[in-house]
């Protein structure tokens, strides 16, 4: 019993630090392409090429003032980030990092919880997350704040829909909502071959779940002056920062584990592998948006509800004709 | 004459159809990949610099002889030519005839860096050298002596 719990609480530690660094760490990966892409080298001063500068950020952060501002309803306005932030890691818990490894004599499965639901968690908790947002807009008594947080919800509902359907369509054919069975279906072959439309639906509605660059609407800087986080100061503002990474992170993960296989592929160990597969998509996630300029808010809804919708659907009858023909 | 439709530009008949987006949303992926792999223009200014004309004009320099004494002689033309009147100088003159500049002060922040203090000099005393950056904590500071005017590139940053 207590080599159960010390195994527990050792796993759930190093799956905080990990992911709390990988966090940390996609900053500085966000500043350095995007410095590469706009032909700069991004952070160069702290530490060799500026490898030290998310933990500068993390202290300039710590010791900067706090503001609340009058009129803002305080007790939702602190809990906001705290809803925000702590989505955004409960999430961690479900990722299938890898396979089971023996370690000293234990069979120790390389994630915190393989849930019968798991997809579903997923699904449930980053929902839970966007209320961070929209609970910050809200309470910060800002005009500003208000429209982001209007925004994000809107946002989170249009897109939770397409994302949900892609989803159903992996679930269909692997035939478990268990996140760990998902990736064990795909030894052979990955569901990105299997489903590309589904993948192809799952990043777009991702990259709008995470709030990032083509449907950044709760926070467009042009238009709203960083929307739901506007009057948001030092370390409560660094929460929801962390809190977006975090999203970025298990989406990223997310997309490996359901469309590229997650730990599986040749030669090099499986957590390896996971993490390769999730760093590509984190990149991408730089990638497209130092290329990409800001959808029209009308324009998001009418993709989401025009386009991403039927086709999700559409997606979903196929899956299932396949399945009818084919005889899976 | 020009008919109207060939220099108004129509930009609703440029607007693409609908979907014809999409190449150019890959296009512009493909560019930005290839902009990360180049490399960057920046100059990481302390350590490096730009170099700059050989005929720029920044911060002065009072030259020295062989003997490691000014060339000035305080005429006082550069004083007098200096169109901010930046420049003040108090001659001295010794028994034997010799004159130097007692003082020689110029305020940096005065100064238009128009160059004609070095063309105005008949022994070739004063020049312009190519250091432009140079900072200090107090107005006071900008007023340049001798001993400051014999080392202009005492700014240029050359520590870790």
């Amino acid at each position: 019993m207590i080599e159960f719990w010390t195994i527990l609480i050792i796993k759930t530690l190093v799956a905080f630090a990990v992911s709390m660094l990988i966090v940390a760490y996609s900053t500085w990966i966000e500043r350095k392409v995007l410095g590469h892409v706009q032909l700069r080298y991004g952070p160069m001063r702290v530490g060799f090429h500026g490898l030290l500068q998310p933990i500068a950020d993390g202290v300039k952060g710590f010791f900067k003032e706090e503001l609340i501002p009058d009129n803002a309803d305080k007790p939702v306005f602190l809990l906001a980030p705290i809803i925000s932030i702590g989505a955004a890691i409960t999430l961690v818990v479900v990722i299938p990092f890898g396979d089971t490894v023996t370690i000293m004599g234990h069979k120790i499965p390389l994630y915190l919880a393989d849930l019968d639901i798991g997809i579903l968690f997923v699904l449930g908790i980053s929902t839970i997350g966007s209320y961070g947002g929209m609970l910050g807009g809200w309470s910060s008594g800002n005009k500003y704040g208000v429209i982001g947080g209007l925004r994000a919800s809107a946002q989170m509902i249009s897109y939770e829909l397409p994302m949900a359907l892609a989803v159903i369509s992996v679930v269909m054919v692997s035939g478990t909502l268990s996140l760990v069975g998902i990736v064990e279906n795909q030894a052979g072959l990955w569901n990105v071959v299997k489903q590309p439309l589904a993948f192809f639906l799952f990043i777009i509605c991702g990259l709008a779940e995470i709030n990032r660059t083509p449907f950044d609407m709760p926070e467009a800087e042009a238009e709203l002056a960083c929307g739901f986080n506007v009057e948001y100061s030092s370390m409560k503002f660094a929460l929801f920062f962390m809190a977006e990474y975090c999203h970025m992170f298990v989406f990223a993960a997310m997309v490996t584990t359901l469309f590229l296989g997650g730990w599986y592929g040749p030669l090099l160990p499986g957590p390896v592998w996971f993490f390769i597969k999730t760093f590509a998509i984190i990149f991408f996630c730089v990638w497209e948006r130092s290329t990409f300029p800001r959808y029209r808010y009308d324009q998001v809804m009418e993709l989401g509800w025009k386009v991403l919708l039927p086709a999700g659907l559409l997606n979903i009858l196929l899956t299932g004709l396949w399945m009818l023909v084919f005889n899976i | 004459m020009m008919e109207k439709k060939d220099y108004v530009l129509n930009v609703s008949e440029r607007r693409p159809e609908k979907g014809k987006y999409l190449l150019p949303l890959f296009k512009g992926l493909g560019y930005t990949l290839k902009n990360f792999f180049s490399k960057p223009i920046t100059i990481q200014y302390p350590t490096e610099r730009r170099e700059v004309r050989p005929r720029w004009r920044g911060l002065h320099r009072l030259k020295v002889d062989e003997q490691g004494k000014l060339k000035c002689v305080a005429c006082g033309l550069c004083a007098k030519i200096c169109p901010p009147q930046a420049i003040t100088i108090v001659p001295y003159e010794e028994e034997g005839g010799t004159r130097y500049p007692k003082e020689f002060i110029i305020d940096e922040i005065r100064c238009i860096f128009c160059g004609f203090c070095q063309e105005a000099c008949p022994k070739d005393a004063i020049e312009l050298t190519k250091v432009y950056d140079y900072v200090d904590y107090h107005r006071e500071d900008f007023q340049f002596d001798i001993e400051k005017l014999k080392t202009p590139e005492r700014f240029i940053f050359t520590g870790k």
